[in-house]
């Protein structure tokens, strides 16, 4: 057992042995170290001011991810290095994107400006991206600019990070590479005393004993919904356990009967499987926070949470997926859909947690739509999300499995709707009016600062209306606006 | 995207002006060094301020607080009430009606009631939970709708008239009519409020606040502790974005900031949390319009009678010039022979809405456009030519408020050449194509033009003071009255000072606003901080270099046409001298190598009494065309490409210009499409982070952006080198994105106006589709 954190900054090893349950990464620079350089613009993940870089070794070698430092617990920071805004001048020298921002008049009042260098440091860093603006919009989607209209950063971008990384990081790759092994161990990190801790075990069984002794500590994946709770809430959860240590727990595994995610596999790590799946899928998975909450957050914190509005579960539902739990006594798996019990209830024991999901693949008569509808593009929480897979033979819809998020307390299926349409006629509208009509039975939506209930349920037909559409032949740039399928890789399509 | 501004000719005489210098702290940007207040290394024992407020209480009269588990909570230091002010509980900037800390009656959800000062920021947040306010609730009012049916008004209504609206109405041929409702915004400056108070000795007060307006800082605080406003000084390096935000809406902070520290004797710093900022600081203004248009049938307008219904908030704050200036803008471009224009400043139980950027002008000229395309579509002429129809131009050229249009020209040859560089009619035509094609997916374009009066409509605010001071080195300390928060001010004024000089800008040091340094001061608005300030600093700069000149022509016995200063040189006939060696000589010969320069604008008459004379020193104009698709089934909707061109006069730094113009552009489209308020029936904000609030992304500004600077005569007024103010214009071009969105909705009902009201969400875009539908059935 370790009763310290370590990580690597600026070139040399730090120690701690004073991280509490809800420190963050945030207060221990600002606070802790002095070094100001990162800002806090929101303290909830969504303006990217206090973005920090942190490089993980993957395959062997060092790769950066941005993350939201105002919504990182220190302790998740524990065999990684971190990067700030202060680290990137070598010999007092511009680093490549800093300089870019400089040239392209890419600051004006400068305080966002941190945070997008170093989510642009990561992208620098990142190899084989299409240099494309599509592409930077896609990396900068988790930073918030109030005054420049993103233009000249856009520019900044294609100027500097496109070419191979030549920099202080790429030439001490090794070095770094060394240290970052050096640091790695699998001991079960426990920090603090039974009643206030920090804990991060390496192994499920740790992990199973552990919860079952603390039943209500709680449990953190990425942090993405949990940091929230500690800078929006103020809730003082005296025990913390990370599973971001444990073994294999975030393996993301293909098959061809279908793509295993472990609980802690980040969305980053599963948006090539989930493509793969479905190009629906992957349109959803980009559009899913940014590029920062993608890095830390996961599938299994989505679902874990129980939002009615969490993106995943409608389509994973609409899917097939099962989920699987465990306890110390034992695991379990289920439908994903008869996990979600009521609004703020699911179906998980005390000292139960979520280990994995398995997502079958689609056969090859079924087809798969799933559409977000925010008022913002990017980085924007649904008002409606609706996710649709037909079995179709011969023209005719043989099974609908359709469910919603945002229609209701829980994601849901359309019951109604998915009977109605069983032996619709693909090729005929006239076929679908029924379908259409049973959702405004299926579901009885709020209002809300999201959409009125009204919107919601025109919006929830529309888009099941729109997914009827586009297996029926017509092309879908012509009826969308924004998302466009990348491929078409569904094989019944 | 095409990089700008690549075909300007910026060769010339001028060393340091007109160029495209990078922003003066661009690289302290980037390296993370730049200091903001909560940066500055803290005084040792520095307490922490949180503002507490009832979260369930909307409206009614106080009739309990139970501060008891706050005091008690680990940490705290003190808890601040009003019974703790010694000097007068008001943080307004003129009508006295904004409480620093509520007394008896809550007048809207969020106001502070106390403030828990604590040894950290996270115990004087958890503190402040723990308070128990009750109040015996009112009725609240929350819309303007609520505000006209109850009566209530922050200050009287105001109109401006020209002609006779009542008979030019009905004698036009044709009259249309419709309401409208535009949306507030909320400012989102990157950096939420922020103050920190020093205790000094005698009992001043040292206040750093993230302001627009230091002077105004400097008074509330010694207003709030009851001490002389000489026993206060109020700095600021930078503000992390300001947009209005902090013009009057800093105070209350500092005020807060300053009292702890007052009680305390210890530094102290307020830092709001982001949501706790969107839910008591004002916003843009939020207005319900009625309008009515008169026209000659070809579309030519007769007589315009509009009244604007603006929800003001719980106090007056700047309503006043806010309104106004959405009365002064209520013509857009265009000449209204018969015209009323009508203001009515509505008392809500809300946020005190303030200042942003525009300053009530965008409002006033949405509905503008919103009458002109009206017109078109009721003519079924295109909306280009309605706009250009009715043009100020050499016999029409007197706004409704008697000021006339001088530049008219520009404005329609800007708007021509954007006319031609965006190849407006063939897209008209290949719309129309692509809509006749498309049955769910829908096209829209518009060309909107922008004119914005420049001055502050009170008068006594166009003044502005600098100070200089040239050192034995050479080196130049430049401090003047006006407030950076990224818009390159201080950039834009060591230019000018550099030029005066003949140096480069490094020999320039830039320094913080501070009230002891350059006192009684506007604040930084009205887009006009470098038309006043850089004027005054060029007037100390040249008064030191007068002196200079005068001295050197008697030392070496030439005349001043002989004196020359330039690459930090200073040519004396044959010979050079560093500016240095001439600065020490001057000392040695005991000549002042300091000044105060003082700027006032020259020619503003307006009287708002008598509603006569003139309110601006010139105008900006900007011309914008966007095109919009827009899907039918579900709302969304992209902006598929911009072409701006904007006037700036002669511009003091291109590239500080266009970062304005594109800035303030997407500013204004996320204002008037992503960007929506939403208060609960009982009078909540639900939208108070930005969870929920949605400013642009890099995703939403246009694939295709094609902005440039409009090449001119440069300012017909003598202004800083003929330049224009750049700040607020270019929100107003945006008003093309909503154009557009309408014009994608019309094509749905060829005839019928559309009934969308902003910000066009996917949600108001259905709603104006399904009416435009419904219409279409019932046809
Ligand atoms: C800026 C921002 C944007 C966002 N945008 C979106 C969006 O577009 N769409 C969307 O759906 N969501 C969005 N979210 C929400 C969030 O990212 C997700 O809910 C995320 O998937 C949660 O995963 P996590 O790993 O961060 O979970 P955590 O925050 O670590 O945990 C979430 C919950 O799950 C529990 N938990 C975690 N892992 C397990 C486990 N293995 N077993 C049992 N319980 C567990 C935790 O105890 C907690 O209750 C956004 C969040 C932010 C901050
Ligand atoms: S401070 Fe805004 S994302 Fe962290
Ligand atoms: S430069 Fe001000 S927020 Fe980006």
């Amino acid at each position: 057992m370790r009763e310290t954190i370590r990580f690597l900054k600026g070139g040399e090893i730090v120690e701690l042995d004073d991280v509490g349950p809800t420190d963050t990464v945030l207060d221990y620079l600002r606070l802790r170290r002095r070094e100001t350089g990162t800002k806090e613009g929101c303290g909830e993940g969504d303006c990217g001011a206090c973005t920090v870089a942190l490089g993980r070794l993957v395959d062997g070698k060092p790769v950066y991810q941005p993350v939201n430092s105002c919504i990182q617990l220190l302790g998740m920071i524990d065999g990684a290095e971190l990067v700030t805004v202060e680290d990137l001048t070598a010999d007092d020298k511009l680093h490549p994107v800093q300089a870019a921002m400089v040239a392209c008049h890419g600051s004006q009042c400068g305080f966002c400006t941190p945070g997008f260098i170093m989510t642009l440091f990561t992208l620098y860093h990142s190899e084989g991206q299409q240099k494309s603006r599509k592409t930077v919009n896609e990396w900068l989607a988790g930073n918030l600019c109030r005054c420049t209209g993103y233009r000249p950063i856009v520019e900044a971008a294609l100027d500097a990070c496109f070419d191979a990384a030549d920099d202080a990081f790429s030439w001490r790759a090794n070095e770094t590479r060394e240290r970052l092994q050096a640091l790695a161990d699998s001991r079960d990190v426990f920090i603090g005393d039974s009643e206030r801790f920090f804990a991060s075990p390496s192994t499920l069984d740790g992990l199973a004993s552990l919860y079952a002794q603390h039943p209500d500590a709680t449990l953190v994946a990425g942090a993405t919904d949990v940091g929230l709770w500690i800078t929006k809430q103020l809730r003082d959860l005296s025990r913390t356990i990370w599973l971001g240590r444990i073994e294999g727990l975030d393996r993301v595994e293909n098959s061809p009967s279908g793509v295993l995610i472990g609980a802690t596999a980040t969305y980053q790590a599963s948006e090539e499987a989930m493509t793969d799946l479905s190009a629906d899928l992957g349109e959803l998975w980009k559009r899913i926070g940014s590029k920062q909450v993608r890095a830390s957050g996961t599938v299994g914190g989505n679902i874990a949470n129980g939002s009615p509005i969490g993106d995943t579960p409608p389509a994973l539902i609409a899917l097939g997926t099962t989920l699987e739990l465990q306890t110390i006594d034992g695991s379990r798996a289920l439908p994903l859909e008869e996990f979600f019990i009521d609004y703020g209830k699911q179906d998980r024991k005390p000292g139960e947690f979520v280990t994995g999901l398995f997502v079958p693949r689609l056969s090859g008569n079924q087809t798969f739509r799933c559409y977000k509808i925010t008022k913002r593009f990017d980085q924007d929480i649904s008002s409606v999300m609706g996710a649709f897979r037909f079995t179709l033979e011969n023209g005719v819809i043989r099974e609908a499995r359709i469910a919603y998020g945002g229609m209701a307390g829980i994601p849901k299926r359309a019951a109604g709707a998915e009977a109605a349409l069983t032996g619709a006629l693909v090729d005929d509208p006239s076929t679908w009016g029924e379908g259409m009509q049973a959702l405004l039975t299926d579901f009885t939506p709020l209002s809300d600062m999201r959409a009125s209930a009204e919107y919601r349920m025109e919006t929830a037909r529309a888009l099941l209306a729109k997914a009827l559409m586009e297996i029926s032949g017509t092309a879908p740039e012509d009826i969308r606006v924004l998302a466009q399928r990348e491929a078409d890789n569904d094989r019944a399509a | 995207m095409t990089a700008p501004l690549e075909h300007l000719d910026l060769t010339g005489p001028l060393k340091q002006v007109r160029k495209s210098l990078p922003h003066d702290s661009a690289e302290k940007h980037v390296r993370g060094t730049a200091e903001y207040i909560d940066d500055m290394v803290e005084p040792v024992g520095t307490l922490h301020v949180v503002p507490g407020w009832a979260k369930d209480a909307v409206r009614g009269s106080v009739h309990a607080i139970d501060l008891e588990d706050v005091r008690s909570a680990p940490g705290v230091v003190e808890v601040l009430t009003a019974a703790d002010i010694r000097g007068i509980n008001d943080c307004s900037s003129a009508f006295g009606d904004d409480p620093v800390l509520a007394e008896k009656e809550i007048l809207f959800n969020g106001q502070v009631v106390f403030a828990v000062v604590a040894e950290t920021r996270e115990a004087a947040r958890k503190a402040a939970l723990n308070a128990k306010i009750e109040i015996t609730p009112s009725t609240p009012i929350l819309t303007p709708d609520d505000a006209v049916d109850a009566d209530t008004t922050v200050m009287p209504d105001y109109q401006f008239r020209r002609g006779s609206p009542e008979t030019g109405m009905p004698a036009s041929e044709a009259v249309l009519s419709g309401t409208m409702y535009i949306g507030g915004q909320e400012h989102f400056y990157l950096e939420g409020q922020v103050a920190m108070a020093l205790p000094q000795e005698d009992g001043g007060m040292l206040v750093y606040s993230s302001t627009q307006h230091p002077t105004e800082i400097q008074h509330t605080v010694a207003k709030v502790l009851g001490v002389p406003d000489a026993a206060v000084t109020a700095e600021v390096r930078r503000m992390g974005g300001g947009f209005g935000g902090k013009e009057s809406q800093a105070n209350q902070w500092a005020a807060l900031a300053a009292l702890a520290a007052q009680k305390t004797g210890r530094a102290c710093k307020l830092r709001l949390d982001r949501d706790d900022d969107m839910i008591m600081t004002g916003k843009r203004h939020d207005f319900k319009v009625e309008w009515k248009v008169g026209h000659d049938g070809s579309g030519k307008i007769r007589a315009v009678d509009i009244q604007f219904l603006a929800r003001c908030g719980y106090s007056a704050d700047l309503s006043l010039g806010v309104n106004d200036r959405t009365m002064f803008h209520a013509d857009s471009s265009y000449f209204y022979p018969d015209a009323l224009i009508r203001s009515r400043r509505l008392r809500t139980d809300t946020c005190s809405n303030t200042a942003f950027r525009g300053f009530g002008g965008p409002q006033g000229m949405l509905a503008a456009e919103r009458m002109i395309d009206a017109i078109a579509i009721k003519t079924g002429r295109d909306p280009l030519e309605i706009r250009k129809l009715n043009f100020y131009d050499a016999e029409h050229n007197l706004t409704p408020y008697g000021m006339p249009v001088e530049e008219h020209e520009v404005m329609l040859d800007l708007v021509e050449k954007i006319e031609e560089s965006s190849d407006y009619w063939n897209r008209r035509e290949e719309v129309a194509r692509f809509n006749s094609e498309n049955a769910v997916l829908k096209k829209g374009l518009a060309l909107t033009p922008v004119k914005f009066g420049i001055s502050f409509t009170l008068k006594q605010l166009n003044q502005a003071g600098a100070l200089v001071h040239l050192y034995t080195d050479g080196s130049v300390h430049l401090n003047h009255g006006g407030t950076e928060m990224g818009q390159g001010l201080n950039q834009k004024v060591a230019q000018v000072v550099a030029e005066e000089f003949g140096v480069t800008l490094d020999k320039v040091r830039i320094t913080a606003t501070n009230t002891s340094k350059v006192p009684n001061t506007a604040p930084t608005a009205a887009s006009s901080g470098t038309d006043l300030n850089a004027m005054a600093a060029r007037k100390a700069a040249r008064e030191i270099k007068d002196r200079l000149i005068a001295y050197i022509g008697e030392q070496y016995q030439c005349g001043p046409e002989a004196i020359h200063f330039g690459d930090n040189k200073v040519l004396v006939g044959e010979q050079a001298f560093s500016l240095a060696e001439i600065a020490k000589q001057a000392f040695v010969a005991r000549i002042q190598l300091s000044h105060a320069g003082y700027y006032a604008t020259p020619g503003i008459t307006w009287d708002r009494e008598s509603v006569t004379g003139r309110p601006f020193f010139y105008f900006a104009f900007g011309g914008a065309c966007a095109e919009v698709t827009i899907d039918t089934m579900t709302g969304e909707m992209s902006v598929d490409r911009v072409d701006i061109l904007h006037d700036v006069g002669h511009s003091l730094n291109p590239a500080i210009d266009l970062g304005q113009i594109e800035g303030g552009f997407v500013q204004g489209m996320g204002w008037l499409t992503t960007e929506e308020l939403v208060w609960d029936d009982k009078g909540r904000l639900r939208t108070h982070a930005p969870s929920t609030y949605k400013i642009p992304t890099a995703s939403d500004v246009p694939e295709d952006f094609r902005v440039d600077l409009y090449e001119g005569e440069g300012n017909p007024q003598a202004t800083v080198y003929r330049s224009k103010a750049v700040g607020e214009p270019p929100v107003m071009l945006a008003n093309s994105v909503f154009c557009a969105i309408n014009d994608a909705v019309a094509s749905l009902n060829p005839g019928e106006v559309p009934s969308l009201d902003a910000p066009a969400t996917p949600e108001a875009i259905m709603k104006a589709v399904q009416d435009m539908r419904r219409r279409k059935a019932t046809q």
